[in-house]
């Protein structure tokens, strides 16, 4: 192998990587600076979650890893090929909004399977409907689901592609902060579970901190890296231990935020 | 009892039979009233009714209606769902379409007549075109409206997951705006029953408004202009509530807001 190559091979364990990432957005004229000079890279397995102030250029982030925006300058590749737009091998996940209101749970699951025998897709279907806990709601119709099944129905819809990705943006934002406790719970079980790369967006500190590898803090609009938080902790993580508060606090200080009000 | 209290069944059914009532009475004390010898009291309205019955013009003449709209609302929809989804699915076409749909769309149907006549003659085909031309373009308007009105998460994740476009539009665009789509082609058949009897009335020798005018015509019998006026909308009711049945299903019903 010749030196030049060795330089544009991927590291080892490298999924994703995001090199020189510029985002200007144009509009009447006026450009805005969104994203500038993002440099990230995840590992196979790993879970990242990106914080900052609301507004800041997360989402377009996001978006862009994930295939949806092209970036002004720069580029972002995963298993070493430059992204060119969005592919089933790496699923978006919304708010529990993005579930198609016209299927039912087993239509909804089952609606990225289309390449697969009858077989296939009926052991898929069964083993994601168990997974996220919809046995008894096959035929129902997300309008009959609660928010929280609404949004468990959409992860198990993403993983039954088998993506080696997810993005979540803000997935949990919507629902009710029980629920959404639950939810956490539910996404590390399956994450340890199904090992799939997870870059995920919220605006939720200890969200960031109860489940990412590494929380990746950005600044103000326009966006850089301002830090990365490594969180060494195993799970189930303690949240009232002194190194969580610490971690957390640290990164709330670094988004200019003092913890008490 | 307070005023949030689900009504009884025998109250649901109870108030609008009042009603009617109260209007066949004030109809039949009108008339009465008045002394008029043209217009028909409700009575003679229900004898005419039977009088149509036994001579079984009534059931061609419905049958006759219902064919021709059948035939131009289908042919409606057959045409304007798949232009509707097109220019929905492509703006920039809709652009160049746009303006002159929205020229052609104000014009009633009935100032047709005269061009229908030229084009088809006088007869089924003229008629069939005007309904045609009636339900045509709140189909049309429907189908684009419901096509942008996709939500654009929808379209993304049928993308994520490696949809074509011809199958995106088949498998998220067309069901997502199934329930706008339904709403106009309830719209576009209530338009098309409207049509049918003007059309009767200028075009051929059949059908309700054929029958409506032609009693006029022949001898004055508003007895029989009336119960067939009365005909026409007991159907067009029939056809919009067989329609409504399509809206509580399932996959669509979701678009329709009234559910928990």
């Amino acid at each position: 192998m010749s030196p030049e190559e060795a330089v544009t091979m991927p590291t080892a364990g490298t999924k994703l990587r995001a090199e020189h990432l510029d985002m200007v957005f144009t509009r009447d004229g006026k450009s805005t600076p969104v994203l500038k000079d993002i440099n990230l890279q995840v590992s196979v397995g790993e879970f990242i979650c990106l914080v900052g102030p609301s507004g800041c250029g997360k989402s377009t982030l996001l978006n862009t890893m994930g295939g949806f925006l092209s970036p002004t300058s720069g580029t972002v590749s995963i298993d070493g090929e430059v992204v060119h737009g969005p592919d089933s091998r790496r699923i978006f996940v919304f708010q529990e909004r993005g579930v198609f209101p016209w299927l039912t749970v087993e239509g909804n699951i089952g609606f990225g399977l289309f390449k697969l025998s009858r077989s296939e897709r009926e052991q898929r279907l069964a083993h994601y409907v168990k997974m996220v806990g919809l046995q008894g709601f096959e035929e129902a119709y997300p309008s009959e689901l609660s928010g929280g099944m609404k949004q468990r129905l959409e992860v198990a819809r993403a993983l039954a592609v088998d993506p080696d990705m997810l993005y979540m943006d803000e997935p949990f934002g919507a629902l009710d902060s029980i629920t959404r406790l639950t939810m956490r719970g539910e996404l590390l079980r399956i994450w340890q579970a199904e090992r799939k790369t997870i870059v995920f967006v919220t605006h939720d500190i200890d969200e960031a901190v109860q489940l990412a590898d590494r929380v990746v803090v950005m600044s103000a609009r326009p966006a850089v890296i301002q830090q990365i938080v490594n969180i060494d902790m195993p799970h189930p993580r303690d949240i009232s231990s002194p190194r969580y508060l610490e971690l957390r606090d640290g990164i709330l200080q670094q988004i200019g935020l003092a913890h008490k009000i | 009892m307070n005023s949030l209290a689900e009504p009884h069944p025998w109250e649901k059914l109870l108030w609008p039979l009042l009603a009617s009532g109260l209007l066949l009475v004030a109809w039949y004390y009108s008339v009465r009233w008045t002394g008029t010898k043209i217009f028909p009291s409700p009575l003679q309205v229900e004898k005419g009714m039977v009088e149509l019955f036994h001579k079984n013009v009534l059931w061609s003449d419905i049958g006759s209606s219902l064919r021709r709209v059948a035939i131009g609302f289908g042919a409606a929809t057959v045409l304007g769902i798949p232009m509707g989804l097109t220019l929905g699915w492509y703006p920039a076409l809709n652009q160049v379409v746009n303006p002159v749909m929205q020229i052609l769309r104000p014009i009633s149907p009935i100032a047709w007549i005269p061009v229908a006549i030229i084009f088809f003659g006088v007869g089924d085909n003229s008629a069939t075109f005007l309904i045609f031309l009636g339900a045509f373009f709140p189909i049309v308007v429907a189908c684009v409206n419901g096509v942008s009105n996709v939500p654009s998460v929808y379209r993304r994740a049928g993308r994520n997951f490696g949809l074509a476009p011809t199958q995106l539009l088949a498998r998220v665009v067309f069901p997502a705006a199934l329930p706008q789509i339904i709403v106009g082609l309830r719209l576009a058949l209530g338009i098309a029953w409207l049509v049918v009897v003007a059309a009767e009335m200028v075009a051929v020798d059949s059908g309700l408004g054929y029958l409506v005018i032609d009693s006029r015509n022949s001898g004055k019998r508003y007895d029989l202009v009336v119960a067939a006026m009365l005909m026409i909308g007991v159907i067009g009711l029939a056809l919009d509530l067989g329609f409504r049945r399509l809206e509580t299903i399932k996959s669509i019903r979701w678009g329709f807001g009234n559910e928990s």
